[in-house]
C-alpha cells in the first residue's frame, strides 16, 4: 500500500507531468504519423526506424552546419535540423511506399526491414560523426540543441512563484517549440481526417480502397502522400528526442524502444490523433515512472512494461466492445490490386 | 421529352478471350422510360451494361448518349455523361454515414459542408420518395437501405440515366414495391432507367419495353403491354437446341439421399431454402435448374455437411446395406468417408476444392493425406492418380507438378472432377461443372458423369444451360427463391416449362425479416 502511495505521490506533481510530456512528445509525433499512414491502409512497422532516421538526420544537419560555419546561429541550426530530419524520414517513408504500394510487397516484412535499416543507418552515421567530432560514441550540437530547448523568457519568474501559477507554468509552458508543434500537428491531423474532403477520401481508402477507386479517388497517390507525410511527422519525433529531450546529443541506440511505443500508442488511441495527445502523456508518464521512485531492479523492469501492458488491455477492451469505430481500418495491411478489367 | 433516345447502342460486340459475351447488340432507351433487360444467367446483360458504366470497353460498335457519339473509357467518363450504375455488390464504406458515402470522391471545397450535403440528400429523398437517414452508418443498414444510398449517390452526382443490376434480388416484396414506386417517379421526372432482371413478373409490372438477350445475342425488343410471361420466356430461352449428349437408361434405381423438410437461412436471417423435399436416386442424374442464387449452392453444401440447417433431415442410404444414416450433424469428413463427394465449381474455379499454387499431386493429397503411414504421408499413390487423371481425362499440363492455377479453366475442372471420381463415391454432386468450358471439354465431362451414372452412382448436376439439363439428366428439379417449384421428367419436359418454373415468383415468398 505504502508503495503505491509513494508512486502516486511522485506522479501527481507538476514536475512529473512536465517530464511525462517531454517523454511523450516523440511518441505523439510517431503516433500521429502512423495514424495518417494507417488510415491509408498501410501498417508501417518501419516507424521506429524512420524516427531513428529523423533523429540522426536532424543531428547530422545541425552538426555539419555547426562544424562548417565560424559563428553558427542557433535559429539557423534549428531550421537546418528540422529540414534534414524531414528529408531523412521522408526518404524512409518513400522506400516503404515504393515497396508496399507500387510493388505490393508485404507491409510487415517491409516495415521490419526498414526499422532495422533505420537503426543501422542511425548508428552508422552516429559513429562516423563522433569520429569526426573526436568524441567517441557521442555527438553534441549544443548550440542547436539549446535553441530547440528555448522556452518563454519569463518562464523562470513564473515557476519560481510556486503555487498554482508556478504549477501551471511548469505543466504547460515549460517546453521548447517542438512540443507545441507536436500538439498542433496532432490537432491538424484530426481536423484533416474528420472534416475535410481529402481526409474523407483517405479514410475511405483505408477502409475499402475498391470503393474509393470506384468513386474516382486516386488511391495510389493518396497512399504515397499519406505514407510519406506520416513518415515526415514521425521523423520529427526522433528529432524531438535528440534535440529537445537530450539537448542536441546523439548516442547510438539511445532512442531505445520508443518507436514501438509510438505504434502501441496508435492502438491505445484507437486511431484518433486527439486521443493520442493525452495518450502520449500517459505513456510518457508510465515510461519514466521507474525513475521517480526508488525500486529494486526487478520492480523497475515491471514498471517499464506498463505502457505495453496498458496497450494490451486497451486492445482486449476495445475488441470486447466490438464497436466498429474502435477497430483498425478495415483494409489495414492489405495491398490493393485494382480488379482486372 | 420523348422522342430522343437517352442511350443508343449500335452493334456492340465484346469478347473475353474466345468467349463471346455480347455479339452485335443494338438497343435504345428513351428519356422517361424504363427498359427491362431480360435474359438467362450468362446471357451478357451485365457485361453489356458494364460497357456503359466504363468498366469494360467494347471491341466494336458505337454508343450514343443523348444523340451524341461517346467514348466511355472509365467509370469517371460514365459519371460525367450522367450515367449511374447500381451494381449487385454495393460499393460503400461500411464505417461511413450515408452522407459521407454519397459525397465521397466529389470535387469541392476542402472542408466538407455536411449540412449542405445532408440538405441536398433530403431534397432528393423528398422528390422521389426515398426514406433515408443521412447520418446513419452503413454497417447499421439493411440491404435495401444500402441500395437506397447507392441510388441517391448516383442521383446526387446528377445522373440522368440509371442502370440497376438485379435490384430486387436482395429485397423483400414490400421493399421491391417501394423501389418500383420510386423508379416510376424517376421515370416521370424524365430519367432513363434500365433494369437488369430475370423476374418476369417485375418486367411486366414495371417496364415500358423489354429487350431480351440470349447467349450474348440480341433477340429483340417488345412493348411490355404486348408481352406475356409465355412470350417473354420463349424469347429468353429460345428454340430447343438438340444436343448430342448420350443418355443411358437409369440402372438399379434406389433412393440414396432423402432430403426432408430442409430449410436454411443466410447470415442476415433471410430464408435461402424453404421446405425442400427431395430424393436423390442411384443410377440417375438429377439436374437442378434455377436462377443463380436460388439456393442451389446451399442445398449441395447441406448434403456435404458444409452448411448448417434450420430444420429438416438429410438421410443417406448406402448401397450395400439397409441401414440409413442421418447426415446432419456429421462433419464434412465423416460424410465424405461415407462416399458423398462434392465437386463444386464456384465463380472462380480455384476458390473451392483446389489449392492454386500446388501441383496436381499436392491437390490429390488434400483428399488422401490421412492415409499415409504413421508420420509420413504417402506421395506415391496420389502421384499415380494424377498421372492417371492426366491420361484418362486428357488434362493438358506440362507436368503434374505444375501449379494448377497455371492450367486453363477446363483443365482445372477436369482435375477437380477427376479427383472426386477417383474416390469412387456413391453420390457425386457437381455444380456448374462446365462453366466457361469449350464444347469438347464439356462433352468429356458429360461423358464422365454418365459413366458414374452407369456405375450406379447417384449424380447431382447443378447446371445453367437448360438444353444440357434436358439432354443429360433423368429428372430435373427447379428451384425458385429457395423453393422447389417442381420436379419434372427430363425426357418429356420442355424448355419453356423450365423457364417459367424458374422465374415464376409467388408473392408470399420471403417473409421480410432482414431488418434484424
Amino acid at each position: 500500500m505504502e508503495f503505491i502511495i509513494s508512486i502516486l505521490k511522485a506522479m501527481f506533481t507538476p514536475v512529473f507531468f512536465s517530464k511525462a510530456v517531454s517523454q511523450g512528445m516523440p511518441l505523439l509525433f510517431g503516433a500521429t504519423g502512423e495514424i495518417i499512414t494507417e488510415k491509408a491502409g498501410h501498417l508501417n512497422l518501419g516507424i521506429p526506424g524512420i524516427m531513428y532516421m529523423g533523429g540522426i538526420g536532424g543531428i547530422t544537419g545541425a552538426f555539419i552546419y555547426e562544424m562548417s560555419v565560424e559563428n553558427p546561429v542557433g535559429a539557423v541550426g534549428v531550421i537546418i535540423a528540422v529540414l534534414s530530419a524531414l528529408l531523412f524520414s521522408v526518404v524512409g517513408g518513400l522506400i516503404y511506399s515504393v515497396l508496399t504500394i507500387s510493388l505490393h510487397a508485404n507491409q510487415n516484412v517491409t516495415g521490419l526491414a526498414l526499422t532495422t535499416f533505420g537503426v543501422g543507418l542511425g548508428n552508422f552515421l552516429g559513429g562516423s560523426l563522433s569520429k569526426l567530432a573526436n568524441s567517441p560514441g557521442q555527438i553534441n550540437v549544443k548550440l542547436t540543441g539549446d535553441a530547440f530547448r528555448t522556452t518563454l523568457p519569463f518562464l523562470k519568474d513564473l515557476t519560481s512563484k510556486g503555487g498554482f501559477v508556478g504549477g501551471f507554468a511548469q505543466m504547460f509552458l515549460s517546453y521548447g517549440f517542438l512540443t507545441y508543434v507536436a500538439i498542433i500537428v496532432a490537432l491538424l491531423a484530426a481536423y484533416f481526417l474528420n472534416k475535410t474532403r481529402y481526409g474523407l477520401a483517405l479514410r475511405a481508402i483505408g477502409e475499402s480502397p475498391a470503393t474509393a477507386d470506384a468513386a474516382g479517388i486516386n488511391v495510389t497517390r493518396y497512399k504515397y502522400f499519406a505514407t510519406c507525410i506520416g513518415a515526415g511527422i514521425a521523423g520529427l519525433g526522433g528529432l524531438y528526442y535528440v534535440m529537445e529531450y537530450f539537448g542536441g546529443t546523439w548516442q547510438n541506440n539511445g532512442f531505445g524502444d520508443r518507436g514501438w511505443l509510438a505504434i502501441a500508442l496508435v492502438i491505445f488511441a484507437l486511431w484518433k490523433p486527439v486521443r493520442a495527445i493525452w495518450g502520449s502523456i500517459v505513456f510518457g508518464g508510465l515510461y519514466i515512472l521507474f525513475a521517480s521512485v526508488t525500486l529494486s531492479t526487478a520492480m523497475t523492469e515491471i514498471l517499464n512494461m506498463l505502457p505495453y501492458l496498458v496497450t494490451l488491455i486497451v486492445l482486449i477492451v476495445s475488441s470486447f466492445r466490438k464497436k466498429r469505430e474502435y477497430q483498425p481500418p478495415q483494409s489495414l495491411g492489405l495491398s490493393y490490386f485494382r480488379e482486372d478489367r | 421529352m420523348t422522342g430522343t433516345n437517352a442511350i443508343e447502342l449500335k452493334s456492340i460486340t465484346k469478347t473475353f478471350g474466345s468467349v463471346v459475351a455480347n455479339k452485335d447488340v443494338s438497343l435504345s432507351v428513351r428519356k422517361g422510360e424504363i427498359l427491362s433487360l431480360l435474359g438467362e444467367n450468362g446471357s451478357g446483360k451485365t457485361t453489356l451494361m458494364n460497357m456503359l458504366s466504363g468498366i469494360y470497353y467494347p471491341d466494336s460498335g458505337e454508343i450514343y448518349i443523348n444523340g451524341e457519339k461517346v467514348d466511355i473509357r472509365s467509370p469517371k467518363d460514365s459519371f460525367d455523361l450522367g450515367i449511374g450504375m447500381i451494381h449487385q455488390h454495393f460499393k460503400l464504406v461500411d464505417l461511413f454515414t450515408a452522407a459521407e458515402n454519397i459525397v465521397l470522391g466529389m470535387k469541392g471545397k476542402t472542408k466538407v459542408d455536411m449540412k449542405a450535403v445532408v440538405e441536398k440528400i433530403n431534397g432528393l429523398c423528398e422528390k422521389y420518395g426515398f426514406e433515408l437517414d443521412p447520418y446513419k452508418k452503413i454497417y447499421n443498414m439493411s440491404v435495401s437501405e444500402k441500395q437506397t444510398v447507392e441510388i441517391i449517390k448516383t442521383l446526387y452526382r446528377g445522373a440522368n440515366i440509371l442502370i440497376l443490376d438485379e435490384p430486387t434480388a436482395v429485397l423483400t416484396p414490400q421493399e421491391t414495391r417501394t423501389l418500383f414506386k420510386i423508379l416510376k417517379k424517376m421515370r416521370e421526372d424524365g430519367k432513363a432507367i434500365i433494369i437488369i432482371t430475370h423476374k418476369l413478373m417485375e418486367v411486366l409490372e414495371l417496364s415500358d419495353r423489354v429487350s431480351v438477350l440470349r447467349k450474348g445475342e440480341y433477340v429483340g425488343t417488345v412493348n411490355t403491354n404486348e408481352a406475356t410471361e409465355l412470350s417473354l420466356t420463349e424469347m429468353m430461352v429460345g428454340e430447343k437446341v438438340t444436343l448430342d449428349i448420350e443418355r443411358p437408361e437409369p440402372v438399379d434405381v434406389n433412393p440414396r439421399i432423402i432430403i426432408k423438410d430442409v430449410s436454411c437461412s443466410d447470415k442476415n436471417g433471410i430464408k435461402v431454402l424453404d421446405n425442400i423435399n427431395l430424393t436423390v436416386n442411384s443410377g440417375e442424374i438429377l439436374g437442378i435448374a434455377g436462377i443463380a442464387g436460388s439456393g442451389q449452392k446451399e442445398l449441395l453444401e447441406i448434403v456435404a455437411g458444409l452448411q448448417s440447417v434450420d430444420s429438416g433431415s438429410v438421410t443417406y442410404c448406402p448401397p450395400d446395406s439397409d441401414k440409413c444414416q442421418e447426415l446432419i450433424g456429421k462433419s464434412p469428413l465423416q460424410i465424405r468417408n461415407l462416399g458423398v463427394a462434392l465437386s463444386f465449381v464456384p465463380e472462380d474455379r480455384l476458390g473451392m476444392g483446389l489449392v492454386g499454387s500446388m501441383g496436381m499431386t499436392g491437390n490429390m493429397m488434400l483428399r488422401s493425406y490421412r492415409s499415409g503411414t504413421k508420420f509420413f504421408t504417402d506421395r506415391k499413390s496420389p502421384k499415380k492418380l494424377s498421372e492417371d487423371i492426366v491420361k484418362q481425362l486428357g488434362v493438358v499440363t506440362p507436368d503434374i507438378s505444375t501449379p494448377v492455377r497455371r492450367l486453363s479453366g477446363g483443365n482445372v475442372q477436369k482435375v477437380l472432377i477427376g479427383r472426386e471420381i477417383a474416390a469412387s463415391p456413391t453420390v457425386l454432386m457437381t455444380a456448374y461443372a462446365v462453366r466457361g468450358l469449350d464444347i469438347n471439354t464439356s462433352y468429356t465431362i458429360y461423358h464422365l458423369l454418365n459413366e458414374q451414372k452407369k456405375k450406379g452412382v447417384a449424380v447431382v448436376y447443378v447446371g445453367e444451360d437448360l438444353d444440357v439439363l434436358l439432354a443429360l439428366c433423368d429428372k430435373i428439379m427447379v428451384l425458385c427463391s429457395g423453393r422447389i417449384s417442381g420436379i419434372v421428367d427430363a425426357r418429356s419436359a420442355t424448355k419453356e416449362q423450365l423457364g417459367l418454373m424458374m422465374t415464376k415468383h409467388s408473392e408470399e415468398t420471403e417473409v421480410g425479416d432482414n431488418d434484424k
